[in-house]
């Protein structure tokens, strides 16, 4: 990893001064009489890494789209200063995104691929592409319906990694991929590509895989943002608590979000309840991302 | 740092060549290639049956080789240079036909396809503009696809001249002063290369409505550019049978149908000239029609222009479905 906490902090506040990546207010869409997005409101500041987390239909390629400016919409949004709507492609100079696996063409050749971004992108940097590549087995005649989904996704992650963009968003870039090339491709980005300067935005159902590189969390439930942390205040808000039996009255009592049975004792969540006060009803620990998902998105898949 | 706009149309141009070259470039090849080896096989044949039966012959396969064998006989220097034109136009023509084919459905898919299997995500995560795009597509259409083409005329109309020499040569006959002296392949070959921006606004109905169709259908591109202007064109007849305003029967199907659905055919201009339709097949009719006056005269038509600002309106309307249709 290579942001420390008290990096992050000197980020944050540096983050506040320089403005937001993405500002968005009230955004709303419509498709027919379902409401994709109904008000949803958040800021993207630069240097983190951001999980937006829903279930499916609740929007997130949705506001991906708006933010791509790949769709029309109703509310505020500036990313990076720009109106995705009126400056398309100005914008696309500065963002990147890898929508789904398997979205390059099938007909292109990996050279051709390479030769086409490096004319129409003037932040491609084609020494950096050709050196991802050279760690993996694509030869430079393959075409892309030749290769695997996780050879796929290798070739698109290095022409990504070698643009020089402000805003990098990932749509379930890993979808039905093998455990190998998911872990690959994570650490990629980590290890090669993401620094201060750079943000990342990233939708995913495998929430476990990527709890632990996430600097901020975001759900997004019915078209609205129902969570928005850092990951660093996730344990100060969020607790967990595993009580025996005799005190789990006491636990409902300070109304949790939810409980659940393991071995004969409770395990109880908790939103913005003291932490010494927790302490007394048991051991306390943070949740994982994945039981906080669940506990919040509790009835939409009812 | 920054690409300039030329780069990026150069470059969307060439992504266009590699997506269909099999089109662009193999087709109209081997239409070529099959010409030049009926030609052979016909010579072949001749050869046979002149052994056999030690008479006249008539060969009939690919090119008629009747009508360079009769300007070469007489020694009939106009008559030969025409002989050697119609060679030239011949595989033009056979060409022509090919592309028109490859040129319809290359249009039809060239919105559509991307859609279908979401590589338009692909290409929308570049910074290109989508009226870029969608143009480099037309120009492809209309200027790249038709210059391969030509280019590929004048190698196998020189390659043709090579089979002649041979030809003639088996025959006795030295091929350099009777066929060599004379071939003027730019003459007519230059006529082509000046025709295609001609063809090129003489195809913009087709290349808007069909570009059209690709970016706004949600699917089934091809029926709707086909079935839409024939269910006008039957409710069109029907409104006029019971005897309420319409559009005159022989204007709607001559110019509004043929012009979205066939005007990307090559040549249809100089048929268009004497009030016919599609490609001027007649050889005499193709021969004067090339002239550099009747590419005057056709560009004099007000048809030639009403349609062609009626396909870039249509170039515009799929710019803007290209932009906004979220779909992929």
């Amino acid at each position: 990893m290579s942001a420390t906490p008290a990096m992050l902090d000197a980020e944050t506040q540096n983050a506040a001064m320089r403005g937001s990546v993405i500002h968005a207010a009230n955004l709303s869409k419509r498709y027919g009489k379902t409401a994709a997005l109904n008000g949803a409101s958040f800021d993207v500041r630069p240097g983190r890494i951001v999980g937006l987390i829903g279930p499916n239909g609740a929007g997130k390629t949705t506001a991906l789209k708006a933010i791509l400016g790949l769709t029309d919409f109703d509310g505020t949004l500036s990313v990076l200063g720009m109106d995705p709507r009126r400056e398309r492609p100005a914008l696309m100079q500065q963002v990147c995104f890898i929508a789904d696996i398997a979205t390059l063409p099938r007909w292109i050749r990996v050279d051709e691929a390479i030769d086409f971004v490096a004319g129409v992108h003037p932040r491609f940097d084609r020494a950096k592409c050709e050196r991802f590549l050279a760690r993996t087995k694509l030869t430079g005649n393959q075409r892309v319906r030749q290769m695997s989904k996780g050879m796929i996704v290798q070739l698109h992650l290095a022409l990504v990694m070698a643009i020089d963009a402000r805003l990098l968003v990932l749509d379930e870039p890993t979808l039905g991929l093998d455990i190998m090339y998911r872990k690959q491709f994570y650490q990629s980005l980590l290890e090669d590509y993401f620094d201060e300067n750079k943000t990342i935005l990233v939708t995913t159902h495998q929430v476990e895989e990527i709890e632990y590189i996430l600097t901020d969390l975001m759900f997004i439930r019915d078209g609205k943002i129902v969570l928005d942390t850092p990951m660093d205040a996730l344990g100060e808000r969020f607790a967990e608590v595993l009580v025996n039996a005799d005190r789990s009255d006491a636990a409902r009592a300070l109304h949790p979000l939810d409980e659940r049975q393991v071995f004969g004792k409770s395990i109880f969540l908790f939103d913005g309840i003291d932490q010494t006060q927790l302490a007394t009803l048991g051991e306390v620990r943070r949740p994982s991302v994945a039981d906080l998902f669940v506990a919040t998105m509790k009835g939409t898949y009812a | 740092m920054s690409t300039s706009t030329a780069t990026t149309f150069g470059w969307l141009v060439k992504r266009e060549y590699w997506e269909s070259r099999r089109g662009f470039l193999w087709t109209p090849f081997w239409a070529a290639a099959v010409l030049l080896i009926l030609t052979v096989l016909g010579m072949i044949a001749g050869e046979v049956f002149n052994a056999r039966t030690h008479g006249e012959t008539q060969v009939q396969f690919g090119i008629s080789l009747n009508q360079m064998l009769r300007g070469v006989s007489s020694h009939d220097m106009p008559e030969l240079v025409r002989g050697l034109d119609m060679t030239m136009l011949s595989i033009a023509v056979i060409a022509g036909i090919v592309l028109s084919f490859v040129l319809f459905f290359y249009l039809l898919g060239a919105l559509y396809d991307d859609r279908r299997d979401r590589s338009i995500l692909f290409w929308k995560s570049l910074p290109i503009s989508d009226t870029a795009t969608v143009l480099s597509k037309a120009f492809a259409a209309v200027i790249v696809a038709p210059l391969i083409a030509t280019a590929i005329v004048l190698v196998a109309y020189l390659a043709m001249q090579v089979l002649i020499s041979l030809w003639l040569l088996i025959h006795g006959v030295n091929p350099i002063p009777l066929l060599w002296m004379h071939i003027e392949p730019f003459g007519i070959w230059l006529q082509l290369l000046v025709a295609i921006p001609v063809n090129a606004i003489w195809a913009l109905p087709t290349v808007g409505w069909l570009l059209f169709c690709s970016a706004a259908a949600r699917g089934k591109p091809f029926l709707w550019a086909l079935l839409t202007p024939v269910v006008i064109g039957v409710l069109n007849t029907w409104v006029g049978l019971l005897g309420l305003p319409h559009i005159a029967q022989g204007f709607y199907w001559r110019e509004i149908f043929c012009g979205a659905l066939l005007s990307i055919i090559p040549f249809g201009w100089i048929g268009a000239q004497v009030g016919g339709v599609g490609f001027p097949i007649h050889h005499g009719h193709m021969f004067q029609g090339l002239s550099y006056e009747s590419m005057g005269r056709a560009l004099a038509m007000p048809q030639m222009w009403i349609g062609a600002a009626v396909g870039i309106a249509l170039i515009a309307v799929a710019i803007w479905f290209r932009r906004w249709r979220d779909d992929a």
